[in-house]
């Protein structure tokens, strides 16, 4: 199959993160939970927990600011806000309205909420390439965002986090990474769902891995790599999402990319997956280290369950709108320990 | 708090926007509609840049009704960059790492929830600023 690309070329404008503050210990709730028994096969160090006073809506907001300082464009001028999380504040009332308001993007805007587990940030990404690359619009603003919840004790609880990270994607010539093309691989695998009402999602333990993650993973970036015509010694830096620190590495080396090349990306370790926002955050730590001319690979996983990769080439531009927010690294760096009782109090884990 | 009221409220809550007289420049903060320092009436809609000090604090142990679940939490008073002190929450931060004088922003916060049905309400809050930014909110 051949490679997707909109007929205008297009790229990454702007782009901005966010994680929250806080951090649980994986240790902490081994500790609680399995008497430390798994502690020596953690799947995190720790992950980020959302204030008692942040949710999708407030960290999409800064995110989406990051994202606008570092575009450079005037609020009004952005056409569409896309947001992808599992954690949509309101069942019924949009997201995107919100940040739209929040942001000074409203009125003249399309807005609406996207749903695809882990996958609706790049969703949302692909549909803001469309826009922009159809010419209907110059500016569209995408989001991946989450505050993830796990089971009270289950293995997801080890790593449901919250963060997430915006996107502006305007035309090429005023983009700091220039999309080359995108390749995107969708089938009906029931690993991880939640139905309505239901506050904890359900989830196929190691059916998550080889027919869900690995085949979406794997056959997503073979084909961009090949519709492209390209290797992975192409590319200067790749993300893949990130469930855990164990998958992403291994689905690299499966791949044919080195550990070197995941690195700059690679934060599940110290703030969890982040879900709808997981891949989109790691692409923006890889975009704050990247130089002029480097080719970088984005492939997201969304159980359901499906897989968009894609590809971009850094222009000189990303030297001067890098500093205008804060790094991703700064809010990965900002960190404050909490203990299971607080995550559990904040989560609003007791019935009071 | 009616729904109405809360859309009213909706520019000054989210963006820190008050007004500026067009007259003698002087910056409001809620929004007004006569210049307090002139008397004049042309006033226009002005977005803060959301960047201040803190001018003094308190912290809630006794929080009224909706606030419970954020105790013990910081309320402060903040001079802005632009001469305008406002009441706001503070965010991110431990009640004994705030002091008078700390520079924060402004960030957009959940203020609360009208219970389990109603509105969820956001709004400006301030934190301590944090590397790299460009200070404020949206």
């Amino acid at each position: 199959m051949s490679v997707m690309k909109p007929v205008r070329e297009v790229g990454i404008v702007g782009y901005g993160a966010y994680i929250p503050r806080y951090r649980l210990a994986a240790e902490e709730i081994s500790r609680l939970w399995r008497g430390g028994q798994d502690a020596g096969a953690l799947p995190v160090k720790e992950k980020s927990v959302p204030g008692p006073d942040e949710d999708t809506v407030t960290m999409a907001v800064e995110a989406a600011q990051n994202a606008l300082r570092r575009a450079n464009v005037p609020p009004e001028a952005i056409r569409a806000v896309w947001v992808g999380s599992e954690s949509h504040p309101y069942a019924v009332k949009p997201t995107g309205t919100l940040v739209a308001q929040a942001l000074g993007i409203a009125p003249a805007t399309l807005a609406a909420d996207l749903e695809f587990a882990c996958k609706a940030g790049s969703e949302a990404v692909q549909a803001a390439v469309a826009l922009v690359g159809s010419g209907m619009a110059d500016y569209a603003l995408a989001v991946g965002m989450d505050t993830a919840q796990g089971r009270p004790g289950d293995a997801l609880e080890y790593t449901a986090a919250a963060g997430g990270a915006a996107y502006v994607i305007g035309p090429a010539d005023e983009a700091v990474a220039v999309l080359e093309g995108s390749y995107s691989y969708v089938t009906d695998t029931p690993d991880f769902f939640r139905r309505a009402h239901q506050h904890y999602p359900e989830h196929a333990n190691r059916f998550t891995g080889e027919p869900a993650y690995f085949h979406h993973i794997v056959n997503a970036a073979r084909g961009l790599m090949e519709a492209l015509g390209l290797t992975p010694e192409d590319f200067a830096g790749a993300v893949f999402h990130q469930p855990n620190v164990k998958f992403p590495r291994k689905v690299a080396r499966e791949l044919g990319f080195s550990p070197d090349q995941i690195r700059a990306g690679l934060l599940v370790g110290e703030v969890g997956n982040t879900y709808a926002g997981s891949s989109l955050l790691g692409f923006s730590a890889l975009l704050d280290e990247a130089r002029p001319g480097d080719r970088l690979l984005l492939v997201s996983f969304g159980s359901g369950a499906g897989s968009d990769a894609m590809s971009f080439v850094v222009t000189e531009r990303i030297e001067a709108a890098r500093d205008r927010a804060p790094r991703t690294r700064a809010y990965v760096a900002r960190r404050a320990p909490v203990d299971y009782a607080t995550y559990a109090r904040w989560r609003r884990k007791f019935t009071v | 708090m009616d729904i109405p009221r809360n859309w009213r409220l909706r520019e000054q809550r989210y963006r820190l926007q008050g007004t500026r007289c067009t007259a003698c420049g002087e910056c409001h903060f809620p929004p007004r509609h006569v210049c307090p320092r002139c008397k004049g009436r042309a006033l226009e809609p002005y977005r803060f840049a959301g960047r201040g000090t803190v001018y003094s604090y308190t912290v809630i142990y006794q929080a009224p009704e909706g606030f419970e679940q954020y105790v013990p939490y910081v309320v402060a008073l903040v001079d802005l960059e632009e001469g305008v002190r406002v009441t706001a929450q503070l965010t991110d931060v431990d009640p004994e790492e705030v002091t008078i004088g700390m520079p924060v922003e402004m960030v957009l916060r959940k203020l609360g929830e009208e219970g389990e049905r109603g509105l969820i309400l956001y709004g400006y809050k301030f934190r301590p600023r944090i590397e790299g930014s460009a200070g404020g909110g949206p």
